[in-house]
């Protein structure tokens, strides 16, 4: 390497931390993969909000359906609580997971706000939520029909969640063809 | 004088702060048992604050990850199987320590492999310089002498 070609050298290395720094701005930390992704939903028995009845695992499963791990503590259910309502309409089958809340105040939610659940599973000390690395509500898992877990989304489910992520892989496990 | 009474006051209020964050604090049946929580719960990272362990943290998931500790320490469960149990569940990532594997090879190698190619360059470079620089480079040549003392006479002459 010539002395002229050398001088460049901390032009190159410049370069290449600012390409890694780059990329480092665009990576959400907060981010993290699921470690339950292509694993079974975890087995457990809790009673159901809306009746005193007991709901375990083989109860939940059987279709792709999403599980919505939500909490009137929650700011974000809110948020997105108007467009599960809007999915159920559109025939996605929705279950609620109940975390760690209160079951008077979750039902007078469910009634002022509607409710898009096939059924809620109180999860009244998150033990379910621990199982399945629950670190914060709003999280939604995309269950297939054989009740392994797909995908998770940690945060509000929206209309561009659904159409960009959601959806296309809710299609791909109706229609049998896993990734 | 007051003010400084008010700056080592305001200084001892520093050091009142960790006192207050004491989170719950658990019964355990043996010693053994809570030096081993210590450890541990210094050892599992918090996945909702992330820079924190699950001692340090008030986070709501760090109380049910200390709580399940806490039970599973009871229960008689080893350390490697607690591990295993939240790894399961919240990923190589609740680890500070993570385990050897594909994923976390280049993490573990890195340092030692930088450490070494920095140590070659070094040894690389040293010799380059011994073998091209030294002594002899610095001797003037002779036309170089020749200029230094016509420089010289020419100073003195000036002066």
């Amino acid at each position: 390497m010539g002395p002229r070609l050398k001088l460049f050298i901390p032009l190159i290395l410049f370069a290449v931390l600012a390409l890694f720094l780059l990329r480092g701005l665009e990576l959400d930390p907060r981010e993290m993969p699921s470690a339950l992704i292509d694993r079974p939903l975890p087995e457990f028995t809790l009673p159901s909000l809306e009746s005193d009845t007991l709901v375990n695992r083989d109860a939940v499963i059987g279709e792709v359906a999403l599980f919505n791990v939500w909490a009137t503590w929650c700011v974000s259910c809110r948020v997105e609580h108007p467009y599960l309502n809007q999915l159920t309409q559109q025939g996605v089958p929705i279950y609620g997971v109940n975390y760690k809340d209160e079951d008077q105040d979750a039902l007078r939610w469910l009634q002022e706000l509607g409710n898009p659940y096939r059924l809620n599973i109180v999860d009244a000390d998150g033990s379910l939520g621990l199982d399945l690395g629950v670190y914060g509500a709003p999280e939604t898992y995309l269950v297939d029909a054989g009740g392994v877990i797909r995908y998770r989304h940690v945060g509000v489910v929206d209309e561009r969640v659904w159409r960009d992520i959601l959806q296309p892989l809710y299609q791909e496990l109706l229609e049998g063809r896993v990734p | 004088m007051n003010r400084y009474c008010a700056a080592v006051l305001l200084l001892l209020s520093c050091f009142v702060m960790p006192a207050a964050a004491v989170i719950e604090t658990y019964e355990f049946s043996n010693e053994e048992l809570e030096q081993r929580y210590q450890h541990l719960s210094a050892e599992l990272r918090c996945p909702k604050c992330q820079n924190q362990n699950i001692a340090d943290s008030n986070a709501p998931i760090a109380q049910d990850l200390r709580k399940r500790l806490y039970q599973q320490l009871e229960e008689g469960a080893s350390d490697s199987e607690i591990l295993d149990y939240m790894v399961a569940r919240y990923g190589e990532f609740v680890l500070y320590r993570p385990r050897f594997s594909g994923a976390t090879a280049v993490l573990w190698l890195a340092p030692g492999l930088l450490l070494v190619a920095a140590i070659g360059l070094a040894l690389l470079v040293l010799r380059r310089r011994k073998d091209t620089g030294g002594p002899a480079d610095s001797e003037l040549s002779a036309a170089e002498q020749q200029r230094l003392h016509s420089l010289l006479d020419e100073s003195e002459s000036g002066s």
